[in-house]
């Protein structure tokens, strides 16, 4: 603290607006060095940002972006009147609900398990395996998938074989995907997950169990009264920020593991894969509405729930 | 008291043993399949070990190897330079942002937040990207549009933020140019952050297919993801890797005689492998990066 106190004194300038001349010159070299990272910003999301007016437009390819005639809401109104857009978004909010909420449960759970295994070895082993999934693409988790689940070859029907039950041919059973893709997802991201709560945990001061195993507190109440009340300030941080991300639907898991297999989009289309179906046949106008909805729909529920959060303790909110 | 004690010690690793094979069979899986003959998965499916050990699908994949040469090296120069490249740009702007006496820090950190909560979506940078800046089948649209990440910003900026300010103030003392003091003294000192924002960036441009899927129609231009998601997709793309096959055989045939199943997983296992034995030895500093960017900006 004193360090950086001492810093602002020797370094802060006589007061001058932001804008003149003198400013910037006791700044070009600093601004210069961001110059490439500020240009990136304009031409890869200010860019798409203000190109995001097509939702507004009737696009064609000859116009271009500012050419194209504007038709007012016309893409929104045929997207929210189509069948799609109560599939899509129910199906995306859903499944983003119930992996906030299953991530955080098991990981928790996993990880005040993982903390009772003392032995250095075990942890290490039982990480690295946990882990393994992170480090592979969607595409490769999709050739695991299609292993399992293949109708006549995969190794799902072969056991259910085995217990003389009839093979299921999974890509033409919709009830089934619901419960399929939460099992990826958390197969996925359970280990990193889990590594981070039991950072968290491992990060508790020691004394404070040994203080309450004096009292006579047992296992539970531990958990009860020291661990979880440690664990909700990593749990509120990770919350907000997959609230923010609840209109996005994870491109690879909903794209690599139904195999875009038009028979399940009732249950597999979220507002990702509709959006890219949408632009490879060529919608640009009602995509690039919908895409624009969910972007909106996004940035406000980060504000929202970071409002929110901030009221009820200050501490805990992401800015 | 001690027995009830081993009694649960046995419980608790015995739990976290099935628990891991969940995540080590599914690999094993695919690796016995790779290494059956074409008949035995005809005949039985999928096993966890092969039923008859045969090579033919990794005869295949070496026999006509030069889309997987081409997609190895594609992916692999985009992958290395494309994050060296991300790291220079976000390591200059990420100091410029750590200075607490630059006059611009206010407004550029609300001009990169802003990309962090909104963006114009698919659609619209897709336009641009193809119609105004020409990145359709062109490698720079590996490169280009990953050069940086307000994230990775942040944490950069929040550990260059924590160096001690006095080596910055004495090397301004000794005339020192802003760029000299970047590159000679604060990336000297940031090696783990460093070391950690690459191989986040790194495994995410090594996983990357979608690029692929929505910029390139050029097969040479394919990265290995891709490569291997068309492959588990498509028949045809396996017959155009069988060259070899005297004319006059249709398609049919072709795919019929191909070892088709073991030879999609010998590609996997070829394409996924390496980087698969590689990534889990920096476990730490991805398990670092997770906790450095749940910490507040």
């Amino acid at each position: 603290m004193m360090k950086k106190e001492v810093a602002k004194n020797t370094y802060s300038l006589p007061r001058s607006s932001v804008l003149s001349v003198r400013t910037f010159k006791k700044n070009w070299e600093l601004l210069l060095l961001a110059m490439p990272a500020i240009i990136y910003f304009i031409v890869f999301c200010y860019a798409p940002m203000g190109g995001a007016v097509i939702a507004f437009k009737y696009y064609n390819y000859i116009d271009g972006i500012f050419g194209s005639r504007w038709v007012g809401f016309d893409n929104f109104k045929y997207f929210f009147l189509s069948n799609d857009a109560w599939r899509i978004t129910r199906n995306t909010l859903l499944y983003n609900a119930a992996f906030i909420c299953l991530d955080t449960i098991v990981g928790v759970a996993l990880a005040l398990l993982l903390y009772e295994v003392k032995s250095r070895k075990c942890i290490k082993y039982y990480q690295t395996t946990m882990i393994l999934p992170h480090f592979l693409s969607w595409v490769i988790i999709g050739y695991i998938s299609y292993a399992l689940l293949n109708p006549s070859y995969g190794l799902l029907n072969q056991v259910i074989g085995a217990f003389g039950g009839e093979g299921i041919d999974w890509y033409a059973t919709q009830g089934a995907w619901p419960f399929i893709l939460v099992i990826f997802q958390i197969w996925q991201c359970i280990g990193l997950k889990t590594i981070m709560f039991y950072a968290s945990v491992m990060g508790i001061d020691q004394s404070l169990f040994e203080a309450a195993k004096i009292d006579g507190a047992n296992k539970w109440q531990q958990i009860k009264y020291i661990t979880l009340p440690h664990l909700v300030s990593i749990i509120t941080i990770l919350t907000i920020l997959a609230i923010g991300g609840i209109f996005r639907g994870d491109f690879g898991l909903f794209y690599q593991i139904p195999r875009d297999v038009g028979l399940l989009y009732p249950v597999t289309d979220v507002i990702d894969t509709y959006i890219y179906r949408g632009m490879k046949n060529g919608d640009i106008g009602v995509t690039s509405a919908v895409g624009l909805f969910q972007s909106f729909v996004g940035m406000v529920l980060v504000l929202l729930t970071n409002a929110v959060v901030k009221k009820i303790n200050p501490d805990h909110a992401l800015f | 008291m001690e027995k009830r004690f081993s009694v649960s010690k046995i419980l608790l690793n015995g739990f976290f043993i099935l628990f891991s094979l969940c995540f080590l069979l599914p690999f094993l899986l695919v690796v016995s399949v790779s290494f059956s003959s074409e008949a035995s998965i005809e005949a039985v499916g999928y096993t966890l070990l092969p039923s008859e050990f045969s090579l033919e699908g990794y005869l295949y994949v070496f026999q006509n190897p030069q889309q997987i040469i081409d997609a190895y090296i594609v992916t692999a120069f985009t992958a290395f330079f494309g994050t060296l490249c991300a790291l220079v740009v976000m390591s200059m702007v990420a100091y410029s942002l750590s200075r607490r006496d630059f006059a611009y820090r206010g407004g550029l950190t609300l001009f990169i937040f802003i990309t962090m909560i909104f963006s114009g979506g698919l659609v619209p940078s897709y336009i641009i990207n193809t119609q105004y800046l020409g990145l359709g089948n062109n490698i720079l649209i590996y490169i280009l549009p990953g050069l940086a990440s307000a994230w990775h910003i942040v944490i950069l900026r929040t550990f260059f933020q924590d160096l001690p300010m006095e080596l910055v103030e004495s090397a301004k003392l000794d005339g020192a140019r802003e760029i000299t003091i970047l590159s000679r003294i604060i990336i000297p000192l940031s090696k783990p952050v460093l070391a950690t924002v690459g191989l986040l960036i790194l495994l995410g441009r090594w996983n990357d297919w979608n690029t692929s899927l929505i910029y390139i129609t050029n097969q040479k231009l394919y990265t290995l993801q891709y490569l291997l998601q068309r492959i588990l997709r498509e028949v045809e793309f396996i017959q155009a890797m069988a060259k070899e096959m005297p004319t006059g055989i249709s398609a049919a045939q072709i795919a019929g005689d191909l070892p088709t199943e073991s030879m999609r997983f010998a590609l996997a296992i070829v394409a996924a492998g390496p980087m698969l034995v590689v990534f889990p030895f920096f476990q730490k500093y991805f398990v670092s990066g997770l906790t450095v960017g749940a910490v507040k900006g």
